[in-house]
């Protein structure tokens, strides 16, 4: 009994104290030096390892960083305090980027025509391979949602129109939205609440006969806007209206005059479907 | 020779330590999104399976039988994985770091699964008799915990595979996720039933 007793505490103890050895000198033996400065970036970093960056994770990112493969402004969640406190640490100086806020170019929706009957996977970039999407019009949304799903801070929802809206608050401009919609509808808008609110809400080049004929939301290049804004920021070119966002001013005369209500203020959109 | 396919079936199909045995089901879930981190997954494990199964076996052989202490196996197997595992991580930082990005963050998450232990504790039950080593023994464990390893990758590749078309489903909202891969898995573990039928 007692033998059994002193015979295990004995083996345990052995076996701990050699594997604490063996480890101990592993540890110095082959020990791989980290930088220091990558810890320190690290710590700034927002640690969510949500990958909009396109790394594995925060602690990829930081080594990007310290090897010059990708700059500052990759990571859209980091607060721009921690930001310049990272430069301060890299030794580089961080110029300040206007912030900017996602923005979807259609409002088709429930109001464009079904081409076909779409009976497959519902999800946009399956929807798009059969014959462009079920949609009459060839530019607009196909409203599966394939962005709602793809946003990883959850900012765009569908709303009860059939087309997806932006939550600008959620809105990080990590621009994954503009690189999974099929249809290439969503863009990049800067996003000062005062100047420029505003946005087209189509993306259609087709001739206004024709965008009335499928969807009546949509640019009819009908020129009104261009006439009417005081500063020139807007241009019709392959009928569609372009805003040049450097000139607007927010006056939203442009918005006025629309017939079609295409050219809308961001901020007032319909609600979400449920 | 029998004996050798009797070991590799039965671990293989048989015996599935994910589907018969319900070892390791937190990686199975866990890590079967997608089928490339399945893939690593599972190759850690086969790693780590037979790494544990040769330390095991050994101190199982040279130090708790000779001490008349096996009792204590399952305290001592679990410092001698964690151990050895440790020791080897820190090997492959140093001299692949390759190989480190590849394996590098499942080592220490399976090193403390069930699927381990279980298969080493089982060794010892199937290839020990009577505090003795049966002729092979050392070569028989090894294949046991290869053929685990092997048989929890091929489930693990199946489930990802199943998992990666069930994202492109149209799945009722309430089951998305791990309801519906628990729904699957117990499915995939009904069919694996049918082996037991098999007499080798």
């Amino acid at each position: 009994m007692v033998t059994s007793i002193i015979a295990s505490i004995t083996t345990l103890c052995g076996l701990g104290i050699f594997f604490g050895l063996v480890l101990a000198y592993a540890a110095k033996k082959f020990h791989v030096p980290v930088d220091p400065t990558i810890e320190k970036i690290l710590a700034k970093l927002p640690g969510a390892n949500c990958g909009s960056c396109g790394k594995a994770g925060c602690m990829g990112f930081a080594q990007a960083l310290l090897a010059g493969e990708l700059d500052l402004h990759s990571c859209s969640v980091a607060a721009t305090e921690n930001k310049k406190d990272i430069a301060a640490i890299l030794g580089l100086s961080l110029e300040e980027k206007a912030k900017k806020v996602s923005c979807l170019h259609c409002c088709g929706g429930n109001h464009a025509k079904d081409k076909f009957l779409y009976d497959g996977i519902k999800d946009c970039l399956a929807a798009s391979l059969v014959l462009g999407g079920q949609k009459e019009c060839a530019y607009g949304c196909l409203t599966y949602g394939t962005c709602v799903k793809a946003c990883p801070f959850g900012a765009i929802e569908m709303t009860g129109e059939g087309y997806p809206r932006i939550i600008e608050s959620k809105c990080t401009a990590c621009g994954i939205c503009v690189n999974v919609c099929p249809k290439g509808l969503y863009t990049l808008i800067p996003f000062e609440q005062e100047k420029a609110r505003i946005y087209v809400a189509c993306t259609s080049n087709d001739a206004g006969r024709i965008v009335m004929s499928v969807c009546g939301v949509g640019c009819i290049a009908c020129r009104r806007c261009e006439k009417a804004c005081p500063h020139g920021a807007i241009a019709v070119v392959d009928n569609l209206a372009r805003i040049d966002y450097e000139k607007c001013s927010g006056c939203l005369e442009c918005a006025k005059v629309c017939p079609t209500k295409v050219i809308k203020v961001r901020g007032v959109q319909p609600l979400p479907s449920r | 020779m029998g004996k050798i396919f009797a070991i590799i079936i039965s671990n293989l199909l048989i015996n599935n330590y994910i589907l018969f045995k319900f070892m390791g089901l937190c990686p199975f879930l866990g890590v079967s999104k997608q089928t490339k981190p399945a893939f690593s997954m599972g190759l850690a494990v086969i790693f780590v399976l037979l790494l544990s199964g040769v330390m095991t076996w050994a101190a199982y052989n040279y130090v708790l039988l000779p001490f008349r202490i096996d009792y204590m196996r399952t305290v001592v197997f679990i410092l001698v994985i964690a151990a050895s595992v440790q020791f080897i991580e820190m090997v492959i930082l140093k001299m692949s770091p390759a190989l480190y990005r590849a394996l590098g963050i499942y080592l220490p998450l399976i090193t403390t699964n069930c699927v381990v232990l279980g298969v080493t504790v089982i060794n010892t039950e199937d290839f020990f008799v009577g505090g003795k080593a049966i002729a092979g023994s050392f070569g028989y464990s090894v294949l046991q915990v290869f053929c685990a390893g092997v048989g929890f990758l091929f489930v693990l590749m199946l489930m990802s595979g199943i998992r990666e078309r069930l994202e492109l489903a149209d799945i009722p909202e309430s089951m998305e996720g791990l309801p519906i891969a628990f729904i699957i898995a117990s499915i995939m573990s009904l069919a694996f039933m049918g082996f037991v039928g098999m007499r080798i």
